[in-house]
């Protein structure tokens, strides 16, 4: 199944991760990696959600994701538009003898050495998912210890993933009329949150 | 003047025009309900939260606006789960307000505490928990706002108590302001090009039919369904939900469709070439075996909520929108098809002659005759509330629907015991009209104990309780698929005494016994100023039929010898 990297903006409020989590756990979606983090905007924060997925599973996950309050925009990050980076935390074992081969390694990477005990070293590199993956590879034969993994960070080389200007939806009283007039109202104003999606995925439609 | 966030609470929901309220007190929501002693606002005590909550849904889905339970923390607010749960798979809206322990007790496993937040949040369009006395105006404006807008749904407030006795000046809301929300652009169909296609479509189509569900109704757009069928003549058949946006008896009507809809509904979708659906959203008991539904047709769907359209079924023309507007516009561009679907329609009426709804009449009491005759002694003009099972499929067979937001069923989730709740809330919503309640003996006592708040307030539902000792459907399951196995769908023998129990209950109960006395039964029901429950004593082993067996094709239909 193809993975699929999607760019979510959101609130930044309690209980938004549980939302979106909720939402591909109940839903059923298969999701390899989520992370989440504040923005240049602090009321805003960004999540990346890796998601596994034929073109229709991808749509309906954008979908519900847009059908979240708390949920502001989103975008499935084409990957020869994108650039995307993962952080990896190793820790494997070491001694003298092997010290200068693992330097080696790291190197190749250009990873970097963060700690250094008698039996063993952590150490550090980024990349894409698959540069991380090929020197866990390597670095298998020294013996890993422990790996801890951020998950896919993602950014747009393209216009940025934007919050839309938020609109002001006048509701005085729930009468009929005053419920036209709003809506009539908030038709002409801005605020597309849908915008950035349609454009890759509708085409099977 | 400062207030408590209690009154500002009940401020906030009269501002919202909030006549009634259905709830249950309790310890952490004391002060609202201290605040709601001084308001106008009908308050009506329910026996259990979970009727509560019905009666908030079909409120909502009788009159369109979002109906409000409030009860306490903890157990209360679990208990408005299935409530919840029923509302959002309908699209009901409706706002519910849970008493929540101090916001410095949360997280404490405190006295009737529960993450309400987190057990609602897969049930509810969305949800709050009011941290700041100073947020409440807004947040109760929002909800409202989000209730009753886009696709309709529930929304919870979480309200702790601290917050509901914490003072701050009342500052009405009077707009919303929601970044990630917008059911205005979403509701406007724009796509013209979309439009287009479908109209094309269906002006070349030799057998076009159209499948309204619910969202129809929500959408207030019976005169635009009517527009287009009769411009156009392409016959109708309806969901279960969807009952009521167009009058049965019209002759290019389908009836309803799926399991247990109509053998010609079912044929119609099957042999179809362009089958346009109109908020509804393929749900498995309307579509049968996907692979094989509607094999011959192009697909054409207006719905509002754009995670419905190819959810489950790939359409060809898609058309997201609100179904009013889109059917204004749409009915401008299409034609009558006639005389090019004249064999068609000869087709449709031949299936029509060929396999009628029918019933048995001889033996004792049927559940069909019931409600034939209540269809017809209310001029099918009554809100018809029901539970689930048999007697659901039936009504929604024979009741003979002829208006929008008459009938009040859980179709989405099939939650028993939605009946008698729903029908008190209608009632309270739609004061002049007659409600009615079909009701088996299964799912009338999960929720019987609200016949004690239909007696208290004298709110005069009408309540057919067809008994056939039996979890009917799940009776006709295992006669047909489990090899007559009756594992423990069996009522009787102790069923209690339902006239004594109703009596009891302070409400007035006649017995049928035989046919003779059923329709003399129901005059006297109708004519009864207070509620009523007519204790039907049924044929107990018929069989709801058609039926399409669940896995099947819409054709591969089992009907009666």
């Amino acid at each position: 199944m193809q993975k699929h990297t999607i760019a979510v903006l959101v609130e930044n409020q309690f209980g938004v991760l549980c939302r979106v989590a909720g939402l591909f756990s109940a839903r059923g979606f298969n999701i390899d990696s989520l992370t989440v983090g504040e923005t240049q905007h602090a009321d805003l924060s960004r999540m990346t959600v890796v998601a596994r997925g034929d073109e229709r599973v991808v749509q309906q996950i954008v979908r519900q994701l847009d059908k979240l309050i708390d949920v502001i925009s989103i975008e499935i990050l084409n990957p020869q538009d994108s650039i995307d980076r993962e952080l990896v935390l190793i820790k494997v074992k070491s001694d003298l003898s092997n010290r200068n081969d693992l330097m080696g390694v790291v190197n190749n990477f250009r990873g970097k050495i963060v700690d250094v005990q008698e039996d063993s070293m952590t150490l550090e590199a980024t990349g894409t998912e698959a540069k991380i993956d090929a020197m866990l590879e390597l670095l298998r034969a020294f013996g890993v210890i422990e790996v801890v993994r951020t998950g896919k960070i993602a950014i747009s080389r393209k216009a940025p993933l934007d919050a839309p200007e938020a609109k002001e939806v006048e509701v005085v009283k729930v009468k009929k009329s005053a419920k036209a007039k709003s809506s009539a109202k908030a038709a002409t104003k801005g605020g597309d949150k849908k915008a950035k999606m349609q454009a890759g995925t509708d085409t099977w439609m | 003047m400062e207030l408590t966030g209690a009154q500002i609470l009940v401020k906030s929901l009269e501002a919202e025009g909030v006549d009634c309220v259905f709830g249950l007190p309790g310890g952490a929501i004391l002060p609202t309900f201290d605040a709601i002693y001084d308001s106008k606002i009908k308050f009506h005590l329910v026996r259990h939260e979970q009727g509560a909550s019905h009666m908030a849904d079909a409120y909502g889905r009788a009159t369109g606006k979002p109906g409000v339970c409030i009860v306490t923390s903890g157990p209360a607010a679990t208990n408005t789960i299935t409530g919840l749960a029923t509302a959002y798979m309908d699209s009901a809206p409706m706002v519910c307000i849970t008493g929540q322990v101090a916001t410095t007790a949360i997280g404490s496993d405190a006295f009737q505490e529960a993450d309400v937040v987190g057990v609602s949040r897969p049930v509810t369009k969305h949800n709050y928990l009011i941290k700041n006395v100073k947020d409440i105006s807004r947040v109760v404006k929002e909800a409202f706002y989000i209730a009753r807008t886009g696709r309709p749904g529930p929304v919870l407030i979480d309200f702790p108590v601290d917050v509901s006795r914490a003072k701050a000046e009342y500052e009405p809301a009077t707009s919303v302001k929601l970044r990630g929300y917008n059911p205005e652009k979403a509701s406007n169909p724009v796509d013209m090009d979309q439009l287009q296609k479908a109209a094309d479509l269906i002006n070349g189509a030799k057998r076009p039919c159209l499948y309204v569900g619910g969202g129809a109704i929500i959408s207030n757009a019976e005169k635009e369904v009517m527009e287009l069928v009769e411009k156009t003549g392409i016959p109708i058949t309806t969901t279960v939900l969807g009952l009521g946006i167009f009058p049965e008896t019209h002759p290019l009507s389908l009836r309803m469709l799926g399991m247990h809809g109509t053998v010609y509904a079912n044929y119609s979708v099957q042999k179809s070439d362009v089958l346009i659906a109109v908020g509804a959203r393929f749900d498995d008991r309307v579509t049968g075996h996907i692979p094989r539904f509607a094999p011959h047709a192009k697909i054409i769907h207006i719905d509002i909520d754009p995670s419905s359209i190819s959810k489950t079924i790939k359409v060809d023309v898609a058309i997201e929108g609100d179904v009013k507007q889109a059917l204004v516009k749409l009915n401008k561009m299409v034609k009558n098809l006639r005389p090019a679907t004249k064999e068609w329609i000869e087709q449709i009426n031949e299936w029509k002659a060929k396999h009628p709804l029918k019933y048995k009449k001889e033996g004792g009491i049927r559940q069909e005759y019931v409600i034939e005759q209540v269809g017809n002694l209310t001029n099918h003009k009554a809100l018809v509330a029901t539970g689930v099972g048999q007697h659901q499929m039936w009504a929604a067979q024979w009741y003979g629907f002829a208006e929008p937001r008459s009938m009040l069923t859980s179709g989405g989730l099939g939650t028993m015991g939605y009946g008698l709740p729903a029908a008190i809330g209608a009632q309270c919503g739609r004061p002049d009209k007659t409600v009615v309640c079909f009701d088996g003996d299964g799912s009338f006592q999960m929720t019987m104990c609200e016949l004690v708040t239909a007696s208290h307030y004298n709110i005069p539902v009408k309540l057919f309780l067809l008994d056939n000792g039996w979890h009917g459907m799940v009776r006709q399951w295992q006669e047909l698929f489990y090899k007559e196995r009756y594992s423990a769908s069996h009522l009787e023998p102790s069923n209690p005494d339902f006239p004594k129990l109703v009596e009891a209950c302070g409400v007035r109960a006649i017995q049928c016994k035989t046919k003779e006395e059923v329709i003399p039964a129901i005059k006297e029901a109708l004519k009864h100023k207070g509620p009523v429950v007519v204790h039907c004593l049924v044929e107990k082993a018929d069989n709801v039929y058609p039926m399409v067996p669940a896995g099947h094709a819409l054709d591969q239909v089992m009907d009666m010898a």
